[in-house]
C-alpha cells in the first residue's frame, strides 16, 4: 500500500520496525551459531568423558609404569615412561596372540554362517512360501533381548552332562558328545552367539528388503523370472548395505566376547583366563593388577577392531563402484 | 504464514514406518504346495532352534533340585515345583531379585531416556546447522561407533575409580547415557525428514533455537528416536562387562550380574540350580514379551538410518 513511497520521506514508523527488525536477525543470528554447540553440548561432556578421556588415559598408561618404591610400596609410587614395553609384555607369553587367533578362528566361521543363516531367513520370511511370517519373525527376533549372560546360562545348562537332555538323546542315539571339550567349547560358544544375533541381524536385513520398490518385482516376474532368480539378481544386490553393516558389527562382537567364555569357564576346564583377548585384559587388570599392561591390550583390541571393520567397510565401499 | 504445520509433514513423512507394511514380493503371487510346506517346514525346524532353551529352562523351573537331574529334562516331573520355586526366587536374600529387576529397569530406562534425548539433539545439530568443526566433530563421534564397548570399560573404570565413581549408580548410569549410533542414525534421520523452512519459519515467528528443537525437531524424528531407544534399551539392560567391572556391591547389580552371582554358587549349594532356572524364566518372560510386541517398531528408524548411510 504504501511501498511506492519515495526514499526522500523522513523516518517512518516502517522504518524503524526494518531496523529493528535487523537488529533482531543480528540477534537470532548469534543465537542460530550458538545453538548447535548448544545442543551437542551434553553429548559431547559424556562423550569426552566416556570415550575419549578412557581412551587417552588408556593410551597414556599403556606407555608408562608405576613401580613401587621401598620393599613393601611403602615409600609411594613412581610413575615413568615405558616406551612399548607393556606391549611387548602383552604379547610376551603368546597368550594374547593365541587368543586373537582363536578369535579369528571363530569370525571366520561364526560370521559367515550366521549372515548367511540370517539372509536365507530373511528371504524365505519375505518369499510368497512362507506361512505366519509375522510370528516366525517375532520368535527368530526374540532370543536378542535375551542378555548374553542369560543365554549363556541357559545353554551352558545344556551343555552340561548330567543336567542336559541334549547329551543325553545324543547318547541314545549312540553319539558321544562333549559341548565342553577343548576342541569343542569354542563351537559352542559360537552357538550362543548365533543363537543370540542371528534374529537380530535378519531384521536388519527384513527391513531393507521391504524397502525395495514392488515394481520391481512385477518387471522381473513380466519377465518371467524364478524366485530363486529374483533373489540373486535383485533381492541379493539390493541388501548389500545391510549385509555390510550386519558383518561390521558380527565383526566388532566377536572381538568384545566375554561373558560367553567367562561363564563358561566354571563348566569348561579348557577355557583358560586368556582365552579371549577380552577375557585377557581383564585378567591382567584384575587378578594380576596390572593396569598398564591391561590399557595396553585394551589399545590392541580397540585398534584390530577399528581397522578391521574399516578394512571391511573400504574393501565393500570400493567393490561398490 | 505459510509453512506446513507439523504434523502434516511427519505425517507425509510416515510411509516408511507402518508396521504391518504389504509384503510386496508376494503381492498377487500364489506359491505351489509344494514350496509351501518346505519353506514354511524349514521355519518350523529353525523356531524350534530358537525356541528349545527357553522351554527347556521352563520345565527345568517346574522341578525340585532332586528331580532335576533324575527326570528327562524335556519333560516335567510329577512333582510340580514351579510356585515353591518362584516364590523361593522372589523372597530369597530379602527378595534381593527383585532389587536386581528393578537395577535393571533404572539402569536401562533411565539411560535409554536420556542417551536417546542427547543423541537427538546431537544429531539434529550436526544435521541442521552449519558450523565450524561440523565434520571433525561427526568424524570422531562416528570413530566411536566401531571403538568396542569392552575396550573401553577397563580404561573408564581406571577413570572413574579416581573420581571416586565406582561402585556407584552413577559408574553404570554415566557411560549409559552416550550412543554414537543413535547420534549417528538422528543425524540421518534429521538431514531427510526435518524441514529447514520450517525452522526458518518457526526462526520468524521469534522461537528460539532450542524451541524450535523441542516443538518442531523432536516431533519429526519420532520413528528414528523410538528406535535408538530401543536399541539403547536392549543394549543396557544386557550389559554385563561394565557393570561387572564398575560394581562390587550386590545391592547395586542388574540382573545379568545377580544371576550369574546365583549361578556361580550352584556347585557348592545344588539349591542355587532352582534359584537361578527359576530367575532365568522371570526374567527371560518380561523382555520375551517386550521383544515381540516391540519388534514391529523397530523397522522405521533402522533402514533409515543405518542402512543409507
Amino acid at each position: 500500500m504504501t511501498s511506492s513511497v519515495p526514499r526522500a520521506e523522513p523516518p517512518t514508523v516502517a522504518d524503524a520496525i526494518e531496523v529493528g527488525a535487523a537488529k533482531a536477525k543480528r540477534g537470532a543470528n548469534k543465537q542460530v551459531r550458538r545453538a548447535p554447540w548448544l545442543l551437542l553440548a551434553p553429548f559431547m561432556v559424556l562423550f569426552l568423558l566416556t570415550f575419549v578421556l578412557p581412551i587417552l588415559a588408556a593410551i597414556g598408561s599403556s606407555f608408562t609404569k608405576v613401580t613401587r618404591k621401598g620393599v613393601f610400596g611403602e615409600l609411594g609410587v613412581e610413575t615413568t615412561f615405558a616406551g612399548f614395553s607393556n606391549y611387548t609384555q602383552a604379547f610376551a607369553d603368546g597368550t594374547l596372540a593365541k587368543s586373537l587367533g582363536r578369535m579369528l578362528l571363530f569370525g571366520v566361521v561364526q560370521v559367515p554362517v550366521m549372515i548367511v543363516l540370517c539372509t536365507v531367513l530373511a528371504l524365505m520370511l519375505e518369499s510368497a512360501s512362507a506361512r505366519w511370517p509375522g510370528f516366525f519373525r517375532a520368535v527368530y527376533f526374540m532370543p536378542y533381548g535375551v542378555p548374553g549372560v542369560i543365554a549363556t546360562i541357559l545353554w551352558s545348562f545344556l551343555y552340561v552332562p548330567g543336567l542336559s537332555p541334549l547329551v543325553g538323546l545324543f547318547d541314545k542315539l549312540g553319539v558321544q558328545i562333549d559341548f565342553l571339550g577343548e576342541g569343542t567349547v569354542l563351537w559352542s560358544i559360537a552357538n550362543i552367539v548365533t543363537w543370540t544375533y542371528t534374529g537380530y541381524n535378519m531384521m536388519i536385513i527384513v527391513a531393507q528388503l521391504k524397502s525395495i520398490p514392488g515394481d520391481i518385482y512385477e518387471a522381473a516376474r513380466v519377465d518371467g523370472a524364478s524366485t530363486w532368480r529374483i533373489a540373486r539378481t535383485i533381492q541379493l544386490p539390493l541388501i548389500r548395505p545391510a549385509l555390510v553393516l550386519t558383518t561390521v558389527f558380527s565383526i566388532i562382537g566377536t572381538l568384545q566376547l566375554f561373558a560367553e567364555a567367562q561363564l563358561l569357564q566354571s563348566f569348561a576346564p579348557s577355557i583358560t583366563n586368556t582365552y579371549t583377548p577380552n577375557l585377557a585384559a581383564y585378567t591382567t587388570a584384575f587378578a594380576y593388577n596390572d593396569y598398564n599392561v591391561a590399557a595396553a591390550q585394551s589399545v590392541i583390541i580397540a585398534l584390530i577392531a577399528f581397522v578391521l571393520s574399516f578394512v571391511f567397510l573400504t574393501l565393500t565401499s570400493r567393490r561398490q563402484r | 504464514m505459510t509453512a506446513p504445520s507439523a504434523p502434516e509433514q511427519t505425517a507425509a513423512r510416515r510411509t516408511d514406518g507402518q508396521p504391518a507394511a504389504a509384503n510386496k514380493m508376494t503381492e498377487g503371487v500364489r506359491s505351489s504346495p509344494a514350496s509351501t510346506i518346505v519353506v514354511t517346514g524349514l521355519l518350523v525346524v529353525v523356531a524350534l532352534y530358537f525356541l528349545v532353551p527357553i522351554y527347556w529352562v521352563f520345565v527345568a523351573a517346574t522341578k525340585s533340585t532332586d528331580d532335576l537331574f533324575a527326570t528327562n529334562g524335556f519333560w516335567f516331573s510329577s512333582d510340580f515345583a514351579l510356585w515353591s520355586n518362584l516364590s523361593q526366587v522372589l523372597t530369597f536374600d530379602n527378595g534381593i531379585f527383585l532389587r536386581w529387576f528393578l537395577n535393571s529397569v533404572i539402569y536401562a530406562g533411565l539411560g535409554a531416556l536420556l542417551a536417546t534425548y542427547f543423541a537427538a539433539a546431537g544429531g539434529y545439530a550436526l544435521a541442521k546447522y552449519n558450523f565450524r568443526g561440523r565434520n571433525f566433530v561427526f568424524g570422531t563421534i562416528l570413530a566411536g561407533v566401531l571403538v568396542p564397548g569392552t575396550a573401553i570399560a577397563l580404561p573408564l573404570f581406571l577413570l572413574f575409580a579416581n573420581l571416586g565413581l565406582t561402585n556407584t549408580y552413577f559408574s553404570v548410569l554415566i557411560p549409559s547415557l552416550v550412543s554414537p549410533f543413535g547420534l549417528f542414525l538422528c543425524r540421518i534421520y534429521a538431514d531427510a525428514t526435518v524441514s529447514s523452512s520450517l525452522m526458518e519459519a518457526a526462526r520468524i515467528d521469534g522461537a528460539s533455537e532450542l524451541r524450535i528443537f523441542h516443538t518442531v525437531g523432536l516431533r519429526v524424528m519420532t520413528p528414528a528416536l523410538v528406535t535408538v531407544f530401543l536399541f539403547q534399551l536392549v543394549g543396557i539392560w544386557n550389559n554385563y562387562f561394565l557393570p561387572l567391572v564398575m560394581l562390587s556391591d550386590t545391592n547395586l547389580y542388574p540382573i545379568t550380574l545377580g544371576l550369574n552371582n546365583w549361578r556361580s554358587q550352584v556347585d557348592r549349594l545344588p539349591e542355587f540350580y532352582e534359584l537361578t532356572t527359576g530367575g532365568v524364566l522371570l526374567s527371560v518372560i518380561p523382555l520375551g514379551i517386550a521383544m515381540i510386541v516391540l519388534q514391529r517398531y523397530w523397522r522405521g528408524g533402522l533402514t533409515e538410518g543405518a542402512v543409507k548411510g
